[in-house]
């Protein structure tokens, strides 16, 4: 895009992270949804250990097989974004718009609709890719998702993350079941054959500079370093009361043990 | 005479109005072109309701605002005894992939959450104006119901919300 065409787009700041904690990560996006008043766009290249993310919503005894969860000691998260269950490790790119209400001509602050910017936004990354599409809420190739969509929306503000499976390993999947709430075009598939790599389309680094490119299609991007420990510190700050939390141990084993005796109850 | 009383007061409790499709929505979603909205309600901005009688003031999310956010999969409300505050977060709704805040219309002091959302969160869509309610609340300022808008009002700011986009 030309200089002079970028005059007049809103700032959007970007800040770049490498194998940052998702838990920090979250806490981070939830602080600045709720407490700035600045366009945001976040992206993290992998996370540094694998890691469960579920919803808002999200139950652990209906989304994750808690023995292997426990057994292997995986951290568990309940993020403040609604949506499913992921497993998120170093092969997985993160990327995070916060936007202010009308930041974004044409976007109501609602589900569908930031979506469906998002699905023509990525449409600009994959251009040239056959069979990239927003299908149903996820990014697909074809018939098959690589990338997850979450959000959460405010009075004046809205938040749309993804998380993209650069890479992953095919044991990690096994922690999650195959959940209750799926699109419909999953066709009860397992997660092996629902999920593709974008490793196979793509290079990281290409995905990223693109990524970037097409944000400064639609923004004033500009770059700003952030310690993210500094703010995940001051995550203590008594005017802001975060939702994302990683869960107990002793939540994990309660749970457990819960849907053990439902299950003999049942038998 | 009495069947054209009915549908005349029928007509004056649910006031349709016709809302241009967003240029940015899915193609295959052909504009919900109505919304409805009652009378003897007030309405907020960020499309919540109250409803005042007596002591006690009503509140939700509206038919509007229920269409806009697809199928309520969630449903987060507060505990009673706690307090609300004007245009603050009290709640929120989970859909599609989304939560989304749900703001008080007016402060006061929470005396009673409908409870029937943990297990039927869908009562929202179906019923955003009755069995969809989500909080009662003991006004502590009733001026503030003055500043809301009544039927009327809301629906012409809901049809330019939607032409604006």
């Amino acid at each position: 895009m030309s200089q002079a065409r970028k005059v007049g787009l809103p700032l959007m700041n970007l800040v770049r992270f490498n194998g940052v904690p998702i838990l920090k990560q979250l806490h981070l996006e939830e602080k600045l949804l709720r407490t700035s008043s600045d366009n945001w766009c976040i992206i993290n290249n992998g996370t540094n250990s694998p890691t469960v993310v579920m919803g808002l919503s999200g139950k652990p005894s209906e989304l994750l097989d808690l023995e292997s969860v426990l057994q292997d000691q995986v951290p568990v998260i309940k993020r403040f974004t609604g949506g499913g269950t992921v497993i998120v490790d170093p092969g997985t790119i993160f990327v995070t718009l916060i936007c202010n209400r009308d930041a974004v001509p044409g976007v109501q602050p609602y589900p569908r609709s930031i979506m469906y910017w998002s699905g023509m936004l990525y449409g600009e990354v994959f251009k040239g890719i056959d069979g990239f599409h927003l299908r149903e809420n996820d990014y697909v190739f074809g018939n098959s998702k690589f990338g997850g969509n979450a959000q959460s929306i405010t009075r004046e503000r809205w938040i749309h993350h993804t998380s993209f499976l650069w890479d992953f390993k095919a044991g990690n999947m096994a922690y999650l079941k195959l959940p209750s709430r799926a699109p419909e075009y999953r066709l009860a598939r397992s997660h092996m054959d629902f999920i593709c790599r974008m490793k196979d389309y793509m290079p990281r680094s290409v995905f990223i500079d693109k990524t970037v490119n097409a944000i400064g299609n639609h923004f004033s991007v500009k770059p700003l370093d952030l310690d993210v420990n500094a703010v995940a510190a001051d995550v203590a700050d008594a005017k802001f009361v975060h939702t994302t939390r990683l869960l107990m141990k002793e939540e994990l084993e309660e749970a457990l043990s819960v849907s053990t005796r439902e299950l003999c109850h049942q038998s | 005479m009495a069947l054209r009383m009915w549908a005349s007061s029928t007509a004056n409790a649910v006031r349709l109005s016709c809302a241009s499709r967003p240029p940015l929505s899915p193609a295959f979603s052909l504009s919900r072109c109505f919304s409805s909205v009652l009378d003897g309600l007030k309405y907020a901005t960020s499309h919540e309701w109250v409803k005042h009688e007596g002591s006690v003031a009503t509140i939700g999310i509206t038919h509007h605002a229920q269409d806009h956010l697809g199928e309520v999969v969630f449903v987060e409300v507060p505990e009673s005894g706690g307090p609300v505050k004007k245009g603050s977060s009290f709640g929120a709704v989970e859909s599609v992939k989304a939560t989304s805040d749900v703001n008080s219309p007016i402060s006061g002091e929470i005396v009673e959450v409908n409870t029937k959302l943990t297990e039927s969160p869908g009562l929202i869509n179906s019923s955003p104006y009755e069995e969809g309610w989500m909080i009662k609340v003991k006004p502590s300022n009733p001026s503030e119901l003055e500043s809301l808008m009544g039927p009327k009002e809301y629906t012409k700011f809901c049809e330019e919300e939607d032409a604006a986009h």
